[in-house]
């Protein structure tokens, strides 16, 4: 993704600063997810103007507001549909999405699969807070059973949805957990799931500080544990991700489960953009084939 | 009266009622005469019941019409329920093998095919089909040499032997009729004109592609799904990113992002996949992103009748998506309207940056009409309003660009992502002038108070941009008929015939819903002596809107809402009955069993 500019134009991590500082409660997961993408797209070298950070709604989808990059703060749910028309208009951009669990798998999960079955070329990182933040604690889709919430007070009666699992069994090319507490680690995901062509899935422990009691940072610190230590961990095996993506308890993988790199992006499948970009295409059709439109329907 | 020659097939779906009204319209195509096609069906793949009114003639033929002069039934069922609807001088050609005919009216020809006579039918199940058109166009004195060129053109898919198997049963029927039936009275002219005959649903897809529409995605959803069809077919020609998407939430907000990063985008649906694309309308309007979306109406509410007509989503349209902002809204007046009136709605939502919505519905969308050919114009004036595409076209004085900075006209210059030094963030949330919301931690009454005005700002500007309507026929007439988008070419219909029955009558047919124009329509209708509005709703949904914008009231007001277009004598009955003080309200009724 890295272009002619940025051998010329050097990008820091001042350039990269939004117009205000982030509003989330001190503390809070985000922040360290939004530092690692600031470093990645320094270490990436990608000017700020070729990125669009698109974003639906909740805590974390204030996100492209924080960050210097074009940006589009969406509806609940609908960016990575959003992201997609961005992409395919557009397929020079590095699109990064951004948002949390509700949005993403709740209000969102229909976009969510049907986006990696179609390979766009994006990184979408959720920051996964297995609770509703900013309507103040609700239950969400990842959050664990007998869990109890302002919405379900006796206890979460619902199993929680494995993101890892969907991801792999939608056809993600690209399945990662990240934690944000894990910056380097965190940071190196990250470049990693820019730089993958097709749909990159990221999804980072982002503990909520305010409403989540349960999945706090001192309970996600002793139990993660890095795929990238087992010498064993072999991420092109599919089958070997899913087995591991079924691990939670007392150790819960992070890192990169699964990578695919042979199935062609949604934009690279299609020809009409063999010769570039669309916005880079003229308005009017040659005059022969308008012509051939008219002469079929006499 | 104007000269015009209809024909009606009616049948199972499967039984191949397309492909006979696909000649008979080619035939008449070519001869130089218009044709309306109208296909009245259901949502079914085989069986049921479906009926195909083909009408031509030397002059337009804007609607069905009231007359039937030919009936192909090729079955019993077709038979039954249509032999009712014809008058003297008119003919029914059946296959007399399984069909009964029952009893005609005086003056109407009962044709009697002995279809197993005349062809193998053991080889081919459809052969009644292609006898009866061959014997249709024998009496309609056209010559043969016509129909062998399109039955070769149409079967050559097939092969050689299917084509010419199907020339030579259409020979056998042709001969059988010149031998055994009566010509019709008026044998069909020939012009030198040539027309295409297309869809509003094709109309509309190549206007898009006339409008530089560069993205276009869809759910499929009856009656828009033509759209899809021709864009889906003609996108690497056209250069078009088609994309088949989950669901009408997805494809409204894909072709908002795609609309964003700076290109013409376009998407269609019906009443309800447009009730899906709400919250994006919205998202268009606040991020001030133009897209335009398709909505054609077919019978609600909810699943409704999804293969018939309507104009019942005018309120949906007005009332789409919650809060104030700025939209256009446009109903196409006919066909050939269908395809000019997608360059100007993206002009307008270009230069204005708000969302654009046709409103068309089944009849339009899935009927078929003979354009000139001219008026396919591929070539629009294009306007892609403030645009920046490059790091030198926009302004960049203070060096600090604002994406939504205040202006007069509300108007705010657009960059779109890539161009180096105009990084911004577009939010659905409200925000102030460089793109910071001030929905969440900086809430802030006077900027909200100048965001709103500034968006606000750009309906005076469309309202200019946007042509007032205007009356059609005598200013002073005993009655103005009033409607809106597709019943343009009905209404006009029933007032040439109230004029030959002494009754004189204008028309003011609305195409811009928004803007709506009301000073200048109560300026036209201060004058009239009776006003009726026409429209296919129960509730009378633009008399309710011209109502709620002027306090205008009609003194009348022909409503239908059986799924089915008008027909000229609903009108032309309607307006009598009212004009004699009989009623205010008349609901015709539907005579054709479909």
């Amino acid at each position: 993704m890295a272009t002619a500019l940025a051998a010329t134009n050097h990008v820091a991590m001042a350039d990269l600063k939004g117009k205000v500082d982030p509003d989330w409660c001190p503390g809070c997961g985000d922040f360290g997810v939004l530092a690692a993408v600031q470093k990645a797209l320094v270490e990436l070298q990608i000017p700020n103007h070729n990125v669009v950070t698109i974003s639906g709604i909740g805590c974390s989808s204030n996100f492209p507001g924080f960050i210097n990059t074009y940006g589009m703060h969406t509806l609940h749910g609908r960016a990575l549909a959003v992201a997609t028309g961005v992409k395919l208009a557009n397929h020079d951009l590095t699109v990064l999405v951004t948002g949390g669990d509700g949005d993403g798998f709740g209000i969102g999960g229909n976009h969510f699969v049907h986006s990696m079955r179609r390979n766009v070329d994006l990184l979408y990182i959720v920051m996964d807070n297995q609770i509703y933040g900013l309507t103040t604690g609700q239950t969400s889709p990842t959050s664990r059973l007998g869990m109890k919430t302002k919405s379900m007070p006796f206890g979460n009666i619902e199993a929680p949805v494995n993101p890892i699992s969907l991801a792999l069994a939608a056809g993600a090319t690209f399945v990662a957990r990240g934690f944000s507490a894990e910056q380097k680690h965190l940071t190196e995901l990250i470049k990693q799931g820019i730089q993958h062509q097709g749909f990159s899935f990221l999804d980072v422990f982002s503990p909520c500080v305010t409403y989540n009691h349960d999945n706090t940072y001192q309970w996600f610190r002793p139990r993660v544990k890095n795929l990238e230590d087992d010498p064993a961990h072999d991420p092109t095996d599919w089958m070997a991700a899913m087995g591991k993506s079924l691990l939670w308890g007392e150790e819960i993988p992070i890192g990169k489960f699964f990578e695919r790199t042979d199935v062609p992006t949604l934009h690279g499948a299609e020809p009409v953009l063999n010769a570039g970009p669309l916005t880079h295409a003229g308005t009017r059709i040659p005059v022969d084939v308008t012509r051939d439109f008219v002469e079929e329907l006499m | 009266m104007k000269q015009t020659f209809a024909i009606g097939i009616g049948g199972a779906a499967g039984q191949g009622v397309a492909t006979p009204g696909d000649i008979f319209a080619k035939i008449f195509s070519r001869r130089g005469l218009h044709l309306n096609a109208y296909n009245a069906y259901q949502s079914i793949i085989r069986g049921g019941h479906t009926f195909l009114t083909i009408r031509t003639g030397p002059e337009k033929v804007s609607n069905m019409g009231d007359r039937l002069d030919l009936l192909i039934p090729l079955n019993q069922d077709a038979m039954d329920r249509h032999l009712r609807l014809l008058t003297r001088g008119a003919a029914c050609i059946y296959n007399s093998d399984t069909i009964k005919p029952g009893v005609a009216a005086e003056g109407v020809a009962l044709c009697a095919l002995p279809v197993s006579k005349l062809a193998d039918i053991t080889r081919n199940k459809v052969a009644q089909n292609m006898l009866a058109v061959g014997s249709g166009i024998s009496m309609m004195g056209i010559g043969f040499q016509a129909l062998e060129e399109v039955l070769t053109e149409q079967f050559k898919k097939k092969g050689e032997a299917v084509a010419s198997e199907n020339v030579g049963l259409a020979r056998v029927g042709y001969d059988y009729a010149t031998a055994n039936f009566r010509p019709f009275a008026w044998p069909l002219p020939t012009t030198g004109n040539r027309y295409a005959v297309l869809s509003g649903n094709v109309a509309m897809a190549m206007g898009g592609a006339a409008a530089g529409v560069k993205f276009y995605c869809a759910y499929p959803m009856s009656p828009s799904t033509g759209v899809l069809h021709w864009m889906a077919a003609h996108a690497r020609k056209a250069g078009i990113m088609v994309r088949q998407v989950e669901d009408e939430i997805g494809v409204v907000n894909m072709a908002i992002g795609a609309a964003h990063a700076g290109v013409r985008s376009m998407c269609a649906t019906s009443g309800g996949g447009f009730a899906l694309m709400s919250e994006g309308l919205g998202l268009s309007a606040m991020m001030e992103t133009p897209v335009v979306v398709i909505d054609c109406q077919r019978a609600g509410p909810s699943t409704g009748v999804p293969t018939k007509t309507e104009q019942g989503d005018l309120w949906q349209m007005l009332g789409a998506a919650f809060g104030d902002y700025p939209r256009a809204l446009a109903a196409p007046l006919d066909i050939g309207d269908c395809f000019k009136i997608i360059p100007e709605i993206f002009n307008i939502a270009d230069r204005f940056q708000c969302p654009g919505i046709v409103l068309c519905d089944l009849l339009l969308s899935e009927g078929r009409l003979s354009v000139d050919p001219k008026d396919l114009d591929f070539a629009p004036i294009i306007d892609r309003g403030e645009l920046i595409t490059t790091a030198s076209s926009g302004p960049n004085g203070d060096g600090v660009y604002k994406r939504y900075k205040i202006t007069e006209s509300g108007i705010s210059p657009r960059a779109v992502p890539g161009v180096p030094g105009y990084t911004h963030t577009a939010a659905s949330d409200e925000h102030d002038e460089d793109g910071v919301l001030i929905s969440d931690e900086f809430t802030n009454p006077t900027k909200r108070r100048a965001m709103m005005e500034k968006r606000m700002r750009k309906v005076a500007g469309i309202e200019a941009a946007v042509p007032p309507p205007v009356l059609w026929g005598p200013r002073d007439a005993d009655v103005t008929l009033i409607g809106w988008g597709s019943t343009k070419g009905v209404i006009e219909e029933a007032c040439e015939i109230l004029a030959e029955q002494g009754i004189s009558s204008n028309q003011l047919q609305i195409r811009w819903l928004v803007p709506l124009h009301g000073d200048a329509i109560l300026d036209i209708l201060k004058d009239a002596r009776h006003t009726i509005i026409v429209e296919n709703n129960y509730s009378g949904q633009f008399a309710r809107y011209l109502r709620s914008d002027t306090s205008f009231v009609p003194g009348g007001n022909i409503r239908k809402y059986d799924g089915e277009p008008f027909m000229p004598h609903h009108i032309v009955e309607a307006v009598k009955e009212q004009l004699s003080g009989k009623t205010k309200l008349s609901v015709p009724t539907h005579e054709i069993l479909v």
